[in-house]
């Protein structure tokens, strides 16, 4: 059954999309500012946790929290000495600046990890269960588990605690928002945590199953990007549906066009949103018209 | 052209027009000439990325890609189908042209973030195409066999022709540049650049400018492309990614991001740090850029060559007076 | 009266729940200074925007002089001959002030990219033209002497002028003005009235005046319409306007308060 094999694959990788895509909603919906260096974050992450894992023999759970938290502290370096003089500046350099970032980071994972590709083992041993004659990776459960569940938790989080609300409310009006005693500043900061760390927790979980290196960054980012728009800048379901749809799409189109044009699925997707409908299918236009950016 | 540009440009031109004679005769930076060739070809990139980002405002990330496609139709007419140089790369520049209008017109509805995005995916998609036509394009292995320029029976061979040639079309487009960024259309672009809506409002065809300057900067890189495939006379689709794109938008950073000379000059400067003086740091290169443009964006936006040339002119009228 | 050279029928305008304009119908005629009041948030500016094609409006329909002119793009009513000032001032302060009134000439002139790009004898004497007209409209506001100023150097009360200055420099038929006093001190204010009435007299172009400067407004517009939660309260010449008691209930009298 190709077709339920392609279904799960798709599935899987569109998890991880979804995570890249809530990254950038968590950035957007602070300080609208969409950033750059997202898809770094999920290497990053990915490489960590094979540098804790073979260099220093965490156990593979430690592994997986020693890198989030170093992805989450280099989220807060890049927000605490690199965004926070550049926040008032205008909308090309804050671009410039964060795609500057982005190859910094790339640049020194080519330093330490080299140009190849690495893996790591998956989070529980065992053989891939056979569904309906497909096979299904044990990890693949994992990777889809892990994004659900960061997908909900932070939906309630943004709609139900006080954080998450206050930090809504800084993107909306933060002049407003400080005057009712929101502290803006460590609401941007701890977006910025917050998303460099789900982005490493997406790319810890895809290791094992599709190999990470210094370079995959900018694709993955640029891919997730396509979920976030597709499900409406801002949205968390719209990213993990959109998400979803784009990792399936782009699985059907390996498994029965053509593997090598399969990258392009999400680009190509990516840009008939942004020409047809930039608000996205579960965003607002005339929300869009006034935003900063 | 104001006075000033004229001195900048008469000291160009002598700069421009010596080098080979005084390098050529020094045995051990003779190649020099090679590596100012390759840097004249990138200048006309940086050149429409200047007026592109510069003066109008918006930013590309995909010129590296436009540089590509006009290669790549260079390569792919003179070596599968026997034509003259000449007209591929004319026939580039008419698909580059087609193509940077399709991409343009719905991108530059778009602001800031997004257009960077729609820009950053197109080029994506251009390089994934490169890699995967194989028949066409020779796929990741590259393309090799590509005839050198010439017109008829005169062909453009050695390495002072192909450095004049280039260099001179480089000064043509720079005096194009100028003139052009000093007139009714220039101040359009930097009234689009600065407020939009009131440059509409004032009458100016913003989304016709957008797009036109858009094409005029996809023209450009794609000249410098099929200009590229002819001297190389190889490709591959690593010269046309991401990081070139990249690269282009650092050049045009460090000359100061509305500054035609500067973008030339920070052109000339990191085509000579890459292929010389960095080449043995090369796992460094990438990191090195990245530290580059961050510090640039953050701290120097007026770019370091407005920053040194200001200095120098300050320090020279005091020591003057 | 003379004919209306701005018509708007039924005019709304709504932003998700709210209605910023609500089934406004008013005409202005030509060659008057006409002022529209109304406490903030009546919609005084939404109106300029849907005027000048900011953005079209909800339903109804707008003519200038015959020709209907809701839902197109603002460079073709500045085409029209409809030109505006900003309420937060908005000069393009990369340019300088002489350059900013050059940008207004955009319209009068037609060099292309070839003709700009290789300075062609046609282009050469097209921009000593504009050269020469923005000079003229910069002695008419009062800045000649600041023109190779950057425009973001000039203190607010001349950054207001120039921006009066380079909407004129478009030749416009109407001229619309939005808050030009806000931030004036009262001698400024008073150099403003005077502009605005040279304006209309030698230039002949009819003006359309959001204020919340009351002196201004009454020494200066021949017409008055008074706006109240995106609907005509009122309208009348200043002194019809100041006494009606509709309006000094909403309006006046709260301001007495």
């Amino acid at each position: 059954m190709d077709f339920i094999q392609y279904l799960f694959s798709g599935l899987t990788v569109g998890a991880i999309y979804a995570l890249v895509a809530l990254g950038y909603n968590i950035i957007y919906n602070v300080t609208e500012i969409i950033n750059f260096a997202q898809g770094e974050f999920v290497m990053l992450g990915g490489l960590l946790a094979v540098f804790y894992r073979e260099v220093l023999h965490f156990p593979l759970a430690f592994a997986f929290l020693a890198s989030v938290v170093t992805v989450g502290f280099v989220g807060y370096f890049f927000e605490r000495f690199v965004i926070r003089y550049a926040r008032e500046q205008a909308v090309l350099s804050l671009i410039i600046i964060t795609i500057a970032f982005s190859i910094v980071l790339k640049g020194s994972a080519m330093l330490f990890w080299g140009k190849d590709p690495y893996t790591l083992e998956p989070f529980t041993q065992g053989e891939p269960w056979i569904i309906f004659g497909a096979a299904l990776q044990r990890q693949s459960l994992w990777v889809f588990l892990t994004g659900t569940a960061i997908v909900v938790g932070l939906s309630l989080f943004f709609s139900r605690s006080y954080y998450g609300k206050a930090m809504c409310a800084c993107a909306d009006n933060p002049v407003a928002a400080r005057m009712v005693g929101i502290p803006v500043r460590k609401m941007i900061m701890l977006s910025f945590v917050l998303s460099a760390a789900i982005g490493a927790a997406g790319g810890v979980a895809i290791t094992p199953l599709s190999l990470m290196e210094y370079d995959r960054g900018a694709l993955l980012g640029l891919k997730g990007f396509g979920a976030a728009v597709l499900g409406g800048l801002g949205h968390f379901w719209g990213a993990l549906v959109a998400g979803l749809f784009l990792g399936i799409a782009e699985s059907m189109c390996a498994g029965y066009l053509s593997s090598g044009y399969k990258d392009a699925v999400a680009l190509v997707a990516l840009l008939l949103v942004l020409f047809v409908r930039p608000q996205g299918f579960f965003g607002n236009a005339e929300v869009g018209s006034i935003k900063r950016f | 052209m104001r006075k000033k540009d004229r001195i900048v440009f008469l000291f160009f031109s002598l700069f421009v027009g010596l080098f080979p004679l005084v390098v050529a005769s020094i045995k051990a930076v003779s190649h020099y000439i090679d590596v100012m060739i390759f840097a004249g070809i990138f200048s006309l990139v940086s050149i429409g990325l200047c007026l592109l980002m510069g003066y109008a405002g918006q930013i590309s990330l995909a010129q590296a890609a436009f540089m590509g496609i006009g290669a790549y139709c260079s390569g792919i007419l003179t070596t599968h189908y026997g034509w003259p140089s000449s007209l591929a790369l004319m026939v580039g520049l008419v698909v580059t042209g087609v193509v940077a209008y399709g991409v343009g017109v719905p991108s530059l509805k778009l602001k800031g973030h997004y257009l960077a995005m729609a820009t950053l995916g197109f080029g994506m998609i251009v390089h994934i195409v490169l890699n995967e036509e194989v028949e066409l394009t020779g796929g990741p292995s590259g393309l090799v066999g590509i005839s050198g320029l010439g017109i008829g029976n005169f062909q453009i061979s050695s390495p002072f022709a192909w450095y004049y040639l280039v260099w001179g079309c480089v000064a043509t487009v720079m005096l194009f540049s100028l003139n052009l960024v000093r007139s009714r259309i220039g101040r359009a672009f930097l009234a689009i650049h600065a407020d939009e809506r009131a440059a509409q409002a004032m009458g100016v065809d913003v989304s016709n400018y957008k797009v036109k300057v858009f094409v005029l900067s996809a023209l450009l890189a794609s000249f410098a492309g099929s200009l590229y495939a002819h001297y190389v006379e190889f490709l591959n689709p690593g010269s046309f990614g991401l990081m070139w794109s990249i690269k282009f938008v650092l050049m045009v950073m460090v000359g100061g991001i509305q500054n035609l000379w500067g973008a030339v000059i920070g052109t000339v400067f990191l085509t000579f740090l890459s292929n010389e003086w960095l080449h043995f740091l090369a796992d460094f290169e990438v990191l090195i850029y990245g530290l580059i443009l961050l510090v640039i964006a953050m701290f120097i936006p007026q770019g370091l060559v407005t920053v040194v040339a200001t200095k120098l002119l300050k320090k020279g009228l005091r020591d003057g007076a | 009266m003379a004919r209306k050279l701005l018509r708007l029928e039924s005019v709304s305008r709504k932003f998700g729940g709210l209605d910023a304009l609500r089934n406004v119908t008013y005409a202005v005629p030509e060659g008057v200074i006409q002022a529209i009041i109304g406490p903030n948030g009546a919609g005084k500016t939404t109106l300029f925007n849907c005027v000048s094609g900011v953005f079209p409006p909800t339903s109804g329909s707008i003519y200038f002089d015959g020709v209907r002119i809701d839902g197109l793009p603002s460079h073709k009513i500045a085409a029209l001959g409809v030109s505006r000032t900003f309420q937060n001032v908005a000069l393009f302060k990369n340019m300088s002030v002489l350059e900013n009134v050059m940008l207004g000439r955009h319209r009068q002139s037609r060099a292309g990219f070839l003709a700009c790009g290789f300075r062609l004898p046609s282009m050469k004497r097209e921009e000593q033209e504009i050269i020469r007209r923005a000079r003229e409209y910069l002695d008419f506001v009062g800045l000649v002497d600041e023109e190779n100023k950057p425009a973001g150097s000039l203190p607010l009360g001349k950054q207001k002028i120039l921006e009066i200055a380079r909407a004129l420099a478009t030749e416009p038929r109407l001229l619309l003005l939005d808050e030009p006093a806000g931030g004036l001190n009262t001698a400024e204010t008073e150099q403003l009235g005077d502009l605005i009435r040279r304006i209309k007299k030698t230039l002949g172009v009819t003006v359309l005046l959001v204020e919340h400067d009351m002196n201004l407004v009454m020494e200066c517009s021949d017409l008055v319409v008074v706006l109240h939660f995106g609907t005509v309260l009122a309208s009348g010449t200043p002194s019809e306007v100041k006494n009606n008691e509709k309006v000094i209930e909403v309006y006046l009298g709260s301001a007495a308060n």
